[in-house]
């Protein structure tokens, strides 16, 4: 009954052991994604002395995040010499059981003429200049105000959260993973990553199997989502290999935000479709093992220290303000995948990769589809993205029609988010109503 | 169904051998788990396949009967075993699946805990993304249950990846033996709340928790306790839309203007399908004003709620490993550690 338990478990405790860096804490020159007040604003930055962050129209050091754990929260303080960040410890709440008293008072009496705050703009910067805390601030709005008392319970606790997030914001430490990375992206620049939400994200890793392991073929065309999604998995095992059409490779540049060690960057890779689909002679050019370096590349390294620290802030007042040109001096991630080795091609080519993801903007599917899921393994499952039905169809349809392919089919995921609150959970009113389209299947033998 | 070395990955098993476990793929609703064995024979209403005849053939091939009807072998995945293992529970399927392991942040190397096991589907799951060097430990109330299970762990070949033990994790929770070792914890409890403070004490500071209830009441139970100890809670419900893919015909000939007795005359003869080509899957036949259009509805019948995944991150309570000092004064809680 209790096999294997006690084997491993020591094995596990040893695997425990912290590594350096440790991926849990949050070192000098790593990527992290920075949460204002419970995801209203989402910005990746890389972690260096110098950076600044700008909350509201205030600058702040991201030096106190040097070191602290993934999951920290931070708020804003005032102090001597200026502004800054500092860590709070969540204090321990007492499950509040139902506690949603019978009230009686609704909104008859609140009139909607910008007459019930008594204190002014001025007098509130006024406090904030002489160093009042961000509570201080809500409970003198709350004294000021004529109407809170009046409010329903609910409506004051929403009045507290609104102005706590004005006044007392709160920035979450978090750590870069294919989630959040694909989260914070569909939240600002969602064309970037061709509209994949995270629901079908994952629907792609999980339909494409992927594991440790195993030799996962892309097409990634949203900027490295997929590959680095992927690689997340593989765990620096397997191969992941991003493959394109003519003589530069897609730029992968999102990569970079995982935080990859070099174990697990080395597994990832990029090859030609002509390059994989070739007879076995290889052809002269590939002798050039170095020359096939991104074009792409270039113009993505002068800008990609930018980018990579005014990201998808969410809103767009908000951006990280940092000293790009000695960051990207400094501390640079070189760039994520080299190009595949003669022997892996030949691996390829002779064993056929295990399963495969496409998502591939702005082009046919089908296209695309009849030159590399020949590259697959029989019985290797395949995942194809796309932001448009109909192409998906076609390609669906082609399939079955040239029986390449079985269990194929085409799949929407729906995503709904909830208010969970004593006697008010609800669905959020605004919801994302559109991810993606999924075509799923598994590659056979024609013969 | 896992591989635990790179020689063992799909791409290089390229050939079935005696004591395979192969998915048979009659049709997209008709599949079934078989292993296959020197004599073994494997019987359905096309006849009778022998499986002396499959070994040595690559996956992904037809076999046939002998009344010369064909299925296809494949290897199985994660989410063939969902489709076609046996029930002894409701089952989580491909979208919650995909979601959570997506959610809870599992990757190589990672320990997991999970309660209940029941049939096993999100363990499978679970399994293939913790490898090659996590673990799964998995619990379950009833103790037919927990050995059905590991039967079905060692058939599929991931048995070292899972432990499943009987424990009542709502009454006694998780063992202690496993205090601050998980990333992550997933719970499948008719009352997850009472198993929260215990989820609470088994994970890493940041991990997270998923809770899988089909009923907002428990969800609403459930997220009072994880305030407690939780942060960044939220509650998803997460579905699929299938399609189908049809290839219709449909008049684009005009309204008006068009001589229709000619029309008529031709286009009897060519009523016969038009078998559209690779390329262009439109086949325009001019006589007929027809065009073959691929169209995509959706499936008109759908599953309508499976449950309710409730996410959360355990607070962070601990300063830091050593080396970090904090460069303020404004540590007002510290002393309360």
């Amino acid at each position: 009954m209790e096999h294997s338990e006690d084997q491993a478990m020591p094995e596990n405790q040893n695997n425990n052991k912290p590594q350096y860096p440790n991926p849990r804490f949050a070192s000098e020159g790593c990527s992290v994604l920075l949460d204002v007040n419970d995801g209203d604003r989402l910005v990746f930055a890389r972690l260096s002395g110098g950076a600044i962050f700008k909350i509201g129209n205030k600058n702040y050091s991201l030096k106190p995040l040097i070191g602290a754990p993934f999951g920290s929260l931070f708020q804003v303080e005032t102090g001597e010499e200026g502004s800054f960040l500092s860590r709070i410890l969540p204090i321990k709440k007492e499950s509040s059981s139902v506690n949603v008293v019978e009230d009686g008072r609704d909104n008859r009496e609140l009139i909607d003429d910008n007459e019930s705050q008594n204190l002014t703009g001025e007098e509130i910067e006024a406090m904030r200049r002489e160093g009042a805390k961000g509570e201080e601030i809500i409970e003198a709005l709350i004294a000021n105000s004529k109407t809170f008392d009046k409010k329903f319970q609910l409506s004051q606790e929403k009045y507290l959260l609104k102005k706590q997030k004005k006044y007392a914001p709160k920035v979450l430490l978090r750590r870069p993973f294919a989630r959040s990375i694909c989260e914070a992206y569909f939240k600002k620049y969602p064309a970037r990553i061709g509209f994949i939400r995270v629901d079908a994200l994952s629907l792609l890793l999980t339909m494409a199997n992927v594991t440790a392991y195993s030799d996962v073929l892309v097409v990634d065309m949203v900027g490295g989502l997929i590959t680095g999604a992927v690689a997340e998995r593989l765990g620096g095992t397997g191969y992941v290999c991003n493959t394109y059409k003519g003589n530069s490779p897609s730029c992968v540049d999102m990569v970079r935000m995982f935080n990859f060690t070099d174990k697990v960057k080395e597994r990832i890779v990029h090859s030609s479709i002509s390059e994989l689909s070739s007879a076995k002679t290889a052809p002269p050019e590939e002798n050039n093992q170095q020359g096939g370096v991104c074009k792409s590349e270039i113009n993505i390294n002068e800008s990609s220290a930018s980018d990579m620290v005014e990201d998808v802030s969410v809103t767009a007042e908000a951006r990280v303000v940092d000293d790009v040109v000695t960051e990207s001096k400094t501390i640079k991630a070189p760039q994520p995948g080299a190009k595949a080795s003669k022997e892996a091609v030949e691996m390829w080519k002779e064993n056929g990769f295990s399963s495969l993801i496409m998502a591939a903007q702005d082009q046919d599917p089908w296209t695309l589809a009849k030159d590399v899921l020949p590259l697959l393994s029989y019985s290797a499952p395949f995942a194809i993205y796309h932001q448009y039905l109909q192409p998906l169809a076609t390609c669906m349809h082609n399939l079955q029609q040239g029986k390449m392919a079985i269990n194929v089919q085409i799949t929407e995921p729906w995503l709904r988010e909830y208010q969970v609150l004593p006697s008010r959970s609800h669905p959020h009113m605004q919801m994302s109503s559109f991810g993606g389209y999924v075509l799923s299947g598994i590659r056979i033998s024609t013969t | 169904m896992l591989p635990t070395e790179s020689k063992k990955a799909l791409s290089f098993k390229r050939y079935i051998e005696e004591g395979d476990l192969v998915i048979v793929y009659e049709r997209n609703d008709v599949m079934k788990p078989v292993k296959v064995i020197k004599d073994g024979v494997l019987q359905n209403r096309f006849g009778v396949y022998k499986h002396s005849d499959w070994i040595g053939k690559p996956l992904g091939t037809k076999v046939f009967s002998n009344k010369g009807k064909f299925v296809y072998l494949l290897a199985p995945t994660p989410e063939l075993w969902t489709l076609v293992l046996s029930h002894r529970t409701q089952i989580l399927y491909i979208a919650d699946i995909s979601f959570v392991l997506m959610y809870l942040e599992v990757v190589p190397g990672c320990i997991v805990l999970e309660s209940g096991t029941g049939s096993g589907s999100l363990s499978t799951s679970l399994a293939r993304a913790v490898a090659p060097t996590g673990h799964v430990y998995s619990f379950d109330f009833q103790e037919q249950r927990a050995v059905c299970a590991r039967e079905d762990f060692e058939k599929t070949g991931i048995s070292s990846l899972v432990t499943v033990e009987v424990r009542d994790i709502q009454g006694q929770g998780f063992p202690e033996k496993l205090s601050g070792l998980a990333d992550s914890v997933f719970l499948d409890l008719p009352q997850p709340w009472l198993a929260v403070p215990s989820a609470a004490k088994m994970l890493k500071e940041d991990g997270v928790l998923c809770s899988f209830s089909p009923c907002i009441e428990q969800v609403q139970r459930t997220c009072e306790v994880l305030r407690s100890y939780f942060i960044q809670i939220r509650t998803f419900e997460v579905l699929l839309r299938t399609y189908e893919v049809n290839e219709l015909k449909v008049d684009t000939g005009s309204m008006i203007g068009e001589n229709q007795d000619a029309d008529n005359e031709e286009s009897r003869p060519s009523k016969r399908k038009h078998r559209s080509n690779e390329d262009d899957t439109i086949s325009h036949d001019n006589s007929y004003n027809a065009t073959s259009v691929v169209m995509a509805p959706p499936c008109s019948e759908a599953r309508g709620h499976t449950g309710y995944l409730t996410f959360a991150k355990l607070q962070c309570l601990y300063l830091s490993l050593k080396g970090w000092i904090y460069n303020s004064t404004s540590y007002h809680v510290l002393d309360t550690l």
